[in-house]
């Protein structure tokens, strides 16, 4: 490994795409996305990047254009954020049933209204049920190497689905720090351009986005549950040539302290960062907590974040979004619940939101949520009244 | 050792770039490193704040610093009690005025340390410019030697273009002899 | 149903592998109302061919004589295998030359 360079997660991802060797990239610019792209653009036209940068009116047209250049055969990238996903949300349900292998990354942000550039996780949650596979880096470094991983996942015969990767906007995309980059060769020996069976080719002609009426529609939705279903496999092989490749570590879930915790906390994104610290603080003070790091959230991990729960005697996940009205309120909170009570885990489980919209998540915050849940342990999830509680807010 | 900096100035001043610009130095330097603005929405005049954290193994947390070990006042106008809150006792306060270091001192209290240097002149005389950051890095780093001069004249020429960093290096020589340490 | 391929076997991503397939796909039957040209009143102005969504408007290279004498180089027919009888040649005609009669089947 050569020496760190300094670089903002966006210009990290930048690197990442340029590293990959992308054919063509289309993408609208949205604080906090819109550096990934100014970057990419100035490697295009310097001759970095020998890549079809498509000029585009909006989000929507923007994931259409790759949807079209990546049905051809192509090696593909966008990025967005917040609106600019929500507008993408249509086509990303058509990249996903259509098989189309494109990687995009998300500088999470808060959705409008009001409006708000900052970040948290109600774009990433809602578009999680179009059928990509979704990841969450917490700081440039993984989102550099995820945004890697993802084009040697995305284009696997086995998965040929779109792959997301997360990382927080401002938090992530704006801080500055050091960043060992993947050079193109051996992003390419990692993860070499794979062309799929069938592409837009006036040679060999195929018909592509046609009609699926009653009699085909529910087929094809049923072969996209399988095969986001079946990519569990190709992710972590994805992920463990990483490590051989680039020495660098990464699991779908990460779990630390979690052993021995009475109180495992389950998040995402660069909040991880502030957790971990904070749990070996709690520790010193003989709080036994625990930190699960959910990477991977589509396909939801179960198995590793299950093993990660089951000594726990309260489970506190932590969302940076809400689903308003849902049974779960915290999106996150949804599948680490299901999960549980799918393996008869009967400990409390809680729903934390905190940090919305911008709002830092502090150590504080941890201290609030780990107070409130040792309140819980030696109860059952059919003693919790209200299961969920917002942390960080006036009332 | 973990070493946390929050930069206060106003949007205009270059004061994310200052941040930035510690971060290249501590990287260069072999250092971890953070720099990562207080995110508002960009305007010249409004007040800005950055923050830095450096240390010799890695970093993961990245909440704003509520403690920092040095506080950077990059505008004139903002060198005041407020500004210093949360500063640890015996942390640095790093400020961009023509007052002695003692004077800060009698005005904003004896528990911290105080640098000055008078970055507005130096960035007019040497840019043209009242854009202090560059003069302001140098202060830090005289006052403090997070990082040695010439790494952070290396992350000018990494940054910017050569003769932008050919005059800011003029700016950065000259604040960093000219910062007076009390 | 049961001569349809399943999940497990269709290829991925609803491609369909034989070009041109549509042609397949008769849409005569949605079909109420069917357009009849009167040759004799068609002039070949080529409205009906522009028009016809399908297109199911077939201009035929086959010399047709009027009873007024005069020679046309080209026929238009309807293509009763598409037509959907949506009657926009017959509303767009300019000499009421096609008819929407009702469909016997």
């Amino acid at each position: 490994m050569g020496k760190p360079i300094p670089l903002s997660g966006n210009y990290a991802v930048a690197y990442a795409v340029k590293a990959a060797d992308v054919d063509v990239i289309a993408a609208y610019p949205i604080t906090p996305q819109t550096a990934v792209v100014e970057k990419l653009s100035e490697f295009v036209a310097n001759g970095e990047l020998d890549a079809e940068f498509i000029h585009v009116e909006s989000e929507h047209s923007a994931l259409s254009a790759v949807v079209g250049a990546s049905a051809a055969g192509a090696r593909v990238f966008t990025a967005t954020s917040a609106q600019g996903l929500l507008l993408m949300y249509e086509i990303m349900h058509i990249a996903s049933t259509m098989r189309l292998p494109i990687v995009m990354t998300i500088a999470t942000r808060a959705i409008s209204a009001p409006i708000n550039i900052w970040c948290d996780h109600s774009d990433f949650m809602a578009s999680s049920d179009a059928g990509w596979i979704m990841l969450m880096g917490v700081n440039a470094q993984e989102a550099h190497d995820l945004t890697i991983a993802a084009y040697r996942i995305a284009e696997d015969p086995r998965a040929l689905l779109p792959v997301a990767v997360g990382y927080d906007g401002f938090w992530v995309s704006h801080t500055v720090e050091p960043v060992h980059v993947v050079e193109r060769e051996g992003a390419l020996r990692y993860a070499p351009k794979r062309v799929a069976r069938y592409v837009l080719d006036p040679e060999r002609p195929v018909t592509m986005g046609s009609l699926g009426s009653p009699d085909w529609y529910f087929e094809f939705r049923v072969q996209l549950q399988d095969a986001v279903e079946k990519s569990r496999e190709v992710i972590s092989e994805a992920l463990r040539e990483f490590k051989q490749h680039f020495g660098r570590e990464y699991r779908e879930v990460d779990g630390l302290y979690t052993d021995d915790a009475d109180v495992v906390l389950v998040l995402m994104g660069s909040a991880v960062g502030s957790a971990v610290p904070f749990a070996e603080e709690a520790r010193r003070a003989g709080l036994k907590v625990g930190v699960v790091n959910v990477r991977l959230f589509r396909p939801f991990p179960e198995e590793e974040v299950l093993k990660h729960l089951e000594g726990a005697k309260v489970v506190a996940v932590v969302d940076r979004a809400i689903n308003p009205g849902s049974s779960s309120v915290g999106p996150l909170y949804s599948d680490v619940a299901v999960t549980a009570f799918k393996r008869g885990l009967d400990v409390p489980i809680l729903s934390y939101v905190t940090g919305l919209g911008g709002r830092a998540v502090m150590k504080s915050h941890f201290e609030a949520m780990v107070k409130h849940a040792y309140g819980f342990v030696g109860k059952r999830m059919r003693d919790v009244k209200t299961h969920y509680s917002f942390v960080g807010v006036r009332e | 050792m973990l070493t946390e900096v929050r930069w206060h100035g106003r949007g205009g001043m270059g004061v994310v770039t200052a941040a930035e610009l510690l971060a290249y130095s501590s990287i260069l330097k072999g250092y971890y490193a953070l720099a990562f603005p207080e995110f508002g929405a960009e305007r010249r005049g409004a007040p800005v704040t950055a923050y830095n954290r450096v240390s010799e193994r890695p970093i993961s947390d990245r909440s704003p610093v509520l403690e920092p070990d040095c506080v950077v006042i990059l505008d004139p106008t903002m060198v005041k009690r407020e500004t210093l809150r949360g500063l640890k006792r015996g942390g640095f306060v790093v400020a961009n005025t023509a007052r002695k270091p003692g004077e800060l001192s009698e005005l904003l209290g004896h528990e911290y340390r105080y640098a000055t240097v008078d970055a507005t002149r130096i960035a007019l005389d040497t840019l043209k410019l009242p854009i202090v950051n560059t003069a302001m890095s140098a202060a830090l780093v005289s006052a403090t030697k997070i990082v040695d001069l010439e790494h952070l004249i290396e992350a000018l020429r990494a940054r910017f273009s050569a003769r932008v960093a050919e005059l800011n290096e003029r700016a950065v020589r000259r604040a960093y002899e000219s910062t007076e340490v009390a | 149903m049961a001569s349809l391929s399943g999940w497990r076997t269709l290829p991925p991503g609803a491609v369909i592998l034989e070009p041109g397939s549509s042609v397949k796909y008769k849409t005569a039957s949605w079909r109420t109302l069917r357009p009849v040209i009167d040759q004799e009143k068609c002039i070949r102005c080529r409205l009906c061919w522009t028009y016809c969504p399908e297109p199911a408007i077939l201009e035929l290279e086959k010399p047709y004589t009027a009873k007024s004498g005069r020679t046309y180089k080209v026929t238009y027919e309807i293509d009763y295998d598409y037509c959907k009888g949506c009657g926009l040649c017959a509303e767009e005609c300019p000499v009421k030359a096609i008819t929407m009669v009702e469909e016997v089947r």
